[in-house]
């Protein structure tokens, strides 16, 4: 069993009272987007009924206290990734596709030349292809894949060839296909060794597994809110101070400057020098409240909740489906998240979370914006089912009697 | 009838299980690709028209039930018809699909004789309850009005 109780967990986010189709919501999408408890909800409401007023700048008592509530999420966020630096190395972004073209169009075009390498991966969502691509528009940059093998899983046997000339590895942390945990930490050390800077997506892993960034030792981390139980519209770009500083301006306006003349302007400093304009205040109050909330839970608690589900999932998927139900990631044992992305034979994923659909069972079809990934394998499209901490065995049943249902429809 | 059933009915499975004028036509036929970004779906309709009429109507691809049908559905009903006669279905198929949520008023004589006049098309009429399936049902068809203005 696992160490917190799901079931109470489920009495706080208001969603899942949500009837559809004459059935109680099972809500298996949180790679694409977690419900928030009550706590981040109330949190932001509070905010806007009593606090609201722009931060930064005003020096009445509510604009200090709009202040102090954005800068103590960002000092929060800090604490919940045991961040080197603290707080300093925080940067809120409106999602993590924006923390990305941050990396790629600020550090990117101050660090990257003619023939240097950014090395990815085959299972790297399109927020961590298309802006390096992008860069290439102006950059002779070399974009290297880190091949998947027929394991799901990061093919390392060439690595230390791939890393050749590497200026930075962007990784994700856990894949949002496959669910793949690929080993940052070691990849990270390697990567150092080779001269590069190392880059990680944590939008699938920082809902889910504890995330510690001395321990783990890399140079940048990027993920949204949304998918760790806070509200959307805020996203986190960490790195090192040092790093940080020596970063040109990526979006030019009030809020990031030092001095404006006739004849020019000067940066801020720091965080500030990314965050231009009013920022997003009452997000940030909320994803304050969601750190608070997980950290309640525990993240190794979530972890192990996750996994069990997982492992408890893919077990009975293979009994009840005999190989009709592809799971399109790792094994059970491998080092994977609550992520499953199933190829039903014989029925589209569309059709599959259409009849999902038909008793409240939320899954997402289509190609989750890794289409190098799918076309790796094949695969126009899978129906992924995700967990979240509030995930129960009972989602599964409901999973596997709408699977049975669209197998028998469409034969 | 359910909300599946009034989707999936049983024209709609027969031309997904058994699709029409599937495969390809050598050139001088036209060939023309549509895409739905979205869901990932992609087809390709070959086209031979000769003397304002299609002569002949080949598709492939792959998508879910809906794309598929639609497309095998669309084949059928405009094989060996004139041009005029094609865009005058196109029309009527495509304004039956926009009537997103509204549920079609069947005692309206108009509406009767517009989906009568549409033969088995008829079936996909229940999709467009289903707002992000139209775009599955509508893709066999946007790509038919390309190729047509590249004819």
């Amino acid at each position: 069993m696992s160490y917190f109780n799901a079931v109470r967990v489920r009495e706080d986010i208001p969603a899942l009272t949500r009837i559809i189709n004459g059935r109680p919501i099972t809500y298996l999408d949180s790679g694409a987007s977690t419900l928030p408890p009550r706590s981040v909800i109330e949190a932001m409401d509070t905010y806007y009924r009593l606090r609201h007023a722009n931060v930064h700048r005003g020096v009445y008592q509510t604009a200090n206290e709009a202040t102090d509530a954005y800068e103590g999420a960002r000092e929060a966020v800090a604490q919940f990734l045991n961040a080197p630096g603290g707080a300093e190395g925080v940067v809120f972004t409106k999602n993590c596709t924006e923390s990305f073209n941050l990396l790629a169009k600020s550090w990117g075009v101050a660090n990257l030349r003619d023939g240097d390498v950014v090395l990815i991966s085959e299972m790297e969502h399109h927020a961590n292809i298309v802006p390096w691509f992008q860069l290439r528009e102006s950059v002779d940059l070399e974009v290297r894949f880190i091949p998947v093998d027929d394991n799901f899983e990061l093919d390392l046997t060439n690595i230390d060839e791939l890393l050749r000339g590497v200026k930075l590895l962007s990784l994700t942390a856990m894949s949002n296909v496959l669910g793949t945990i690929n080993p940052v930490k070691s990849l990270a050390r390697l990567a150092h060794e080779h001269g590069a800077l190392v880059a990680i997506d944590a939008s699938q892993s920082v809902g889910h597994l504890p995330i510690d960034l001395v321990d783990l030792d890399v140079d940048f981390m990027m993920f949204s809110g949304h998918k760790m139980l806070g509200p959307t519209g805020i996203g986190v770009f960490w790195t090192r101070p040092e790093i940080l500083n020596a970063m040109p301006p990526f979006l030019g306006g009030g809020g990031m400057i030092a001095d404006v003349r006739l004849d020019g302007y000067t940066p801020a400093t720091g965080f500030t020098r990314f965050e231009a304009g009013t920022p997003m205040i009452a997000e940030a109050v909320g994803l304050h409240a969601a750190v608070r909330y997980l950290e309640g839970l525990g993240m190794a608690n979530i972890e192990a909740h996750d996994r069990e589900l997982t492992v408890d999932a893919i077990s009975r998927l293979n009994d009840q489906f005999d190989g009709r139900v592809r799971i399109i990631g790792p094994a059970a044992h491998a080092e994977r998240g609550g992520v499953l992305s199933l190829d039903v034979e014989g029925v589209h994923p569309h059709d599959i979370a259409q009849v999902l659909d038909e008793i409240g069972v939320c899954v997402r079809p289509g190609h989750h914006c890794a289409k190098p990934l799918m076309k790796k394998f094949n695969l126009a499209a899978t129906a992924r089912a995700s967990f979240g901490p509030y995930s129960l065995p009972s989602d599964t049943d409901a999973l596997l009697e709408g699977l049975q249902r669209a197998i028998t429809f469409f034969g | 009838m359910s909300n599946l059933e009034n989707l999936y009915k049983e024209i709609i499975l027969d031309h997904y299980r058994t699709p029409r004028n599937r495969g390809e036509l050598p050139p001088p036929a036209s060939k023309t690709e549509g895409f739905n970004p979205l869901c990932g779906d992609e087809l390709t309709v070959y086209l031979d028209v000769t003397d304002g009429v299609i002569a002949d109507i080949k598709i492939t691809g792959q998508g879910c039930s809906i794309s598929q049908a639609s497309s095998s559905l669309m084949s059928v009903a405009v094989k060996g018809r004139t041009l005029d006669e094609v865009r005058e279905v196109l029309a009527k198929f495509k304004n039956m699909m926009t009537l997103e949520g509204e549920v079609v008023d069947l005692t309206d004589p108009l509406n009767r004789d517009v989906l009568r006049s549409l033969g088995e098309l008829a079936a996909l009429q229940g999709v467009s309850k289903f707002p992000v399936r139209i775009k599955c049902a509508t893709l066999a068809w946007n790509t038919l009005s390309q190729g047509l203005e590249e004819n």
